[in-house]
């Protein structure tokens, strides 16, 4: 009886199912990406204002161009996105998945330098070029020779340490800081491993580390350490932190009113956030990353980012995490096909136009990147890189 | 002294953690895991109260604080009351809330991140020194420490000086001979519960002054409160703020005169040692 009645609306979906089955094929051709990072999860806050946002906006971008061009034809992108939930082993899960059962052409690095490394194997194994935009390790030779599709963006542990030893350096030789430093670190991989590279690197620039403590991830009460690190009454604070502690240690510092002629904070200075916090007592705030806002292409990026995603990106890896989307696309392109292995041969050998500048590969590492940025009148300007253009002098901080 | 305060100021803020799953889990016998989820949903009403009308997070507590209480009084009218019902336990029904509420806290996550996306939150409010005994101090910690004190006090004598509050206590203490002396069990453990609710929502609001928070970092907040609630004794409000205190002055002692890496590890040697030589808690009574 049911059947009876619904006989011709059964009839017709299952007709215009057959029918749209074939559509695509003589339509189109679509390209799978495929994308993991966290949504959840500690590392979500950081992943939802650099990796996240710039998926969308790249995504849109490349769809409303009419595709990626290959030889036979312009081919859309056809998104899969996975939350890793700030979990390696969730994150080794989802890339598997994205290679062997979605079968993804293409697979957009993960976000985090333990969930690059923690992927890497997979993606070598099924031969997906892995260009990395937010992993920073000092590992980034041995790696590139153990994996021939791995490249490296965003700089080295020693590096980002030995620029704020070199920004400091030039304070110092100008006359307008002392050398004695108070450091604090975050006891996580990363705090730490920063901390151990800057000890040796600070005390060959002249610097004496006056005040040296670590901290837990998720202190939620930081003012001891400023407390502290003012009562040893330093020239300069280096804080190698962590998003919340990033926020908790400036709000101290700014109530306690320690007053140095160099702050520096590490992970998150470069957020949107930080800036909206902060507003004016931002200015002459030292920290990982930058950029040079200031250029035509990131100009464009930055008001595009705002329009489709509603958000700021922010001025260090978001820029590097378009980067990379560009890279992969002008490689596919100028390759024409899904050949991941070609795609990961042309990435190696050829220099690339992006938002950051030009962009070439040396061993599978980019040699040129930013290290430490500064808030100058409302924007985060690179004051230090490896060889990128545009930096800015770092300045005095004023007082609170 | 400059420890001193520091440490009662930490304290502040942690019984204002924890004394929202006291309630819940000393008088309503749910284990409830969603609680750090309540807290930063009240640290995300104030952050919208403050970036989008200028509304000071000390007066969104009064919006805060009905709000969570009935969505938490309907969580177990909806919810909870049929795990108390099928519990033939008070063990059972531990682990059947711990489930349950565990599963609550991903839905709470994701309505979080729909609504708010997962960056980082963070705003300046009352961001400026206070002075006390010649040292500043940052003035939303010292006013949230106020607000602590003064929820402390009106639970501490409502629990204690009243009738309600003395029903409630019965419950807390045996619910099945409460409910042979004419005490509305069921309904009396709904009331704790949204009330425990509401006092962990308005700890948020208030935290939220000075914490950064996002969409999943509730679970550090559960946990947290968790140690601190066992700690105290589960059936024992003064022994959750009592805790509250000392974990703050430890965990400031330790930060200031040994080292601040120090400070989780000192939290759960605490932790340890007073689950070795009192393993009901501070103010639990042995049970026989």
């Amino acid at each position: 009886m049911l059947y009876k009645k619904y006989k011709l609306t059964v009839v017709s979906i299952l007709a215009a199912g057959l029918f749209l089955s074939f559509f695509p094929a003589v339509n189109a051709d679509t390209i799978k990406i495929g994308a993991s990072a966290p949504k959840t999860g500690p590392l979500a806050g950081g992943s939802t204002v650099t990796f996240w946002p710039n998926v969308k906006l790249w995504v849109k971008q490349v769809n409303d161009s009419g595709g990626i061009k290959l030889k036979s034809g312009k081919a859309k992108i056809e998104l899969i996105e996975y939350d890793d939930r700030t979990n390696p082993g969730e994150a080794i899960k989802n890339i598997q998945r994205l290679a062997t059962q979605d079968k993804v052409d293409f697979i957009l690095a993960p976000y985090g330098t333990g969930f690059n490394l923690a992927t890497a194997p997979i993606f070598a194994k099924f031969n997906y070029p892995l260009i990395t935009h937010t992993a920073i390790t000092d590992k980034v030779e041995a790696l590139t020779k153990r994996y021939s599709n791995i490249f490296f963006t965003l700089g080295t542990t020693t590096d980002f340490a030995g620029s704020v030893a070199t920004v400091l350096g030039k304070m110092k030789a100008a006359g307008t800081i002392g050398n004695k430093v108070a450091m604090v670190n975050v006891a996580d991989a990363f705090g730490i491993e920063l901390a151990n590279a800057a000890r040796p690197i600070f005390k060959k620039a002249g610097f004496d580390i006056i005040y040296d403590k670590s901290y837990p991830l998720g202190s939620p009460d930081l003012s001891p350490i400023i407390r502290g690190a003012k009562g040893v009454k330093p020239d300069a604070f280096v804080a190698w932190s962590y998003p919340p502690d990033t926020f908790g240690l400036t709000a101290q510092a700014k109530v306690q009113g320690l007053n140095v002629k160099a702050y520096y904070t590490a992970v998150a200075t470069a957020f949107p956030a930080f800036g909206g916090k902060f507003g004016k007592s931002a200015e002459g705030i030292l920290g990982a990353g930058g950029i040079n806002p200031d250029t035509k292409a990131m100009k464009d990026y930055f008001a595009s980012h705002k329009a489709v995603t509603g958000k700021t990106p922010d001025y260090w890896a978001s820029g590097m995490v378009y980067a990379t989307f560009q890279i992969l696309r002008t490689a596919i392109e100028a390759v024409g096909t899904k050949d991941r292995k070609a795609v990961t041969a042309y990435v190696k050998s050829n220099t690339f136009n992006t938002v950051m500048g030009k962009i070439s590969f040396t061993n599978q590492i980019n040699k040129k990147y930013w290290t430490v940025g500064q808030w100058q009148n409302g924007k985060f300007y690179g004051v230090s890189s490896t060889g990128r253009s545009g930096e800015k002098a770092a300045k005095v901080k004023p007082k609170w | 002294m400059d420890i001193v305060i520091v440490g009662i100021l930490l304290g502040g803020a942690y019984a204002l953690m924890a004394m929202g799953l006291q309630l819940q889990y000393g008088v309503a016998k749910i284990m409830n895991l969603a609680n750090g989820e309540m807290l930063v949903a009240g640290s995300f009403a104030a952050f919208w109260f403050f970036t989008s009308a200028q509304v000071s997070p000390l007066l969104a507590i009064l919006v805060v604080a009905p709000m969570a209480f009935i969505f938490n009084w309907l969580v177990y009218k909806i919810f909870m009351r049929y795990l108390v019902k099928k519990a033939r336990s008070e063990g059972q029904l531990e682990v059947n809330s711990i489930l349950s509420t565990f599963g609550q806290s991903f839905i709470l996550v994701g309505l979080m991140l729909a609504l708010f996306g997962g960056e980082y939150f963070s705003y300046s409010y009352l961001e400026k020194p206070y002075t006390l005994f010649g040292q500043p101090y940052e003035l939303n910690r010292v006013v949230a420490f106020l607000f602590a004190i003064f929820f402390c006090c009106v639970l501490y004598f409502w629990l204690n000086r009243t009738r309600l509050g003395l029903t409630l206590r019965a419950v807390s203490v045996n619910p099945e001979a409460s409910g042979l002396v004419g005490i509305d069990v069921p309904n009396i453990s709904a009331l704790a519960f949204g009330l425990g609710g509401a006092v962990t929502a308005v700890g948020g609001s208030l935290l939220s002054m000075f914490l950064t928070f996002d969409a999943s970092v509730g679970v550090i907040f559960t946990m947290k409160a968790l140690v601190i609630v066992i700690m105290g004794g589960v059936r024992d409000i003064r022994g959750t703020i009592l805790v509250a205190f000392i974990l703050g002055l430890t965990e400031t002692a330790v930060a200031s005169l040994i080292d601040p890496g120090l400070t989780l590890a000192a939290a759960y040697l605490l932790f340890i040692l007073i689950l070795l030589f009192r393993p009901e808690g501070i103010f639990g009574k042995r049970s026989t």
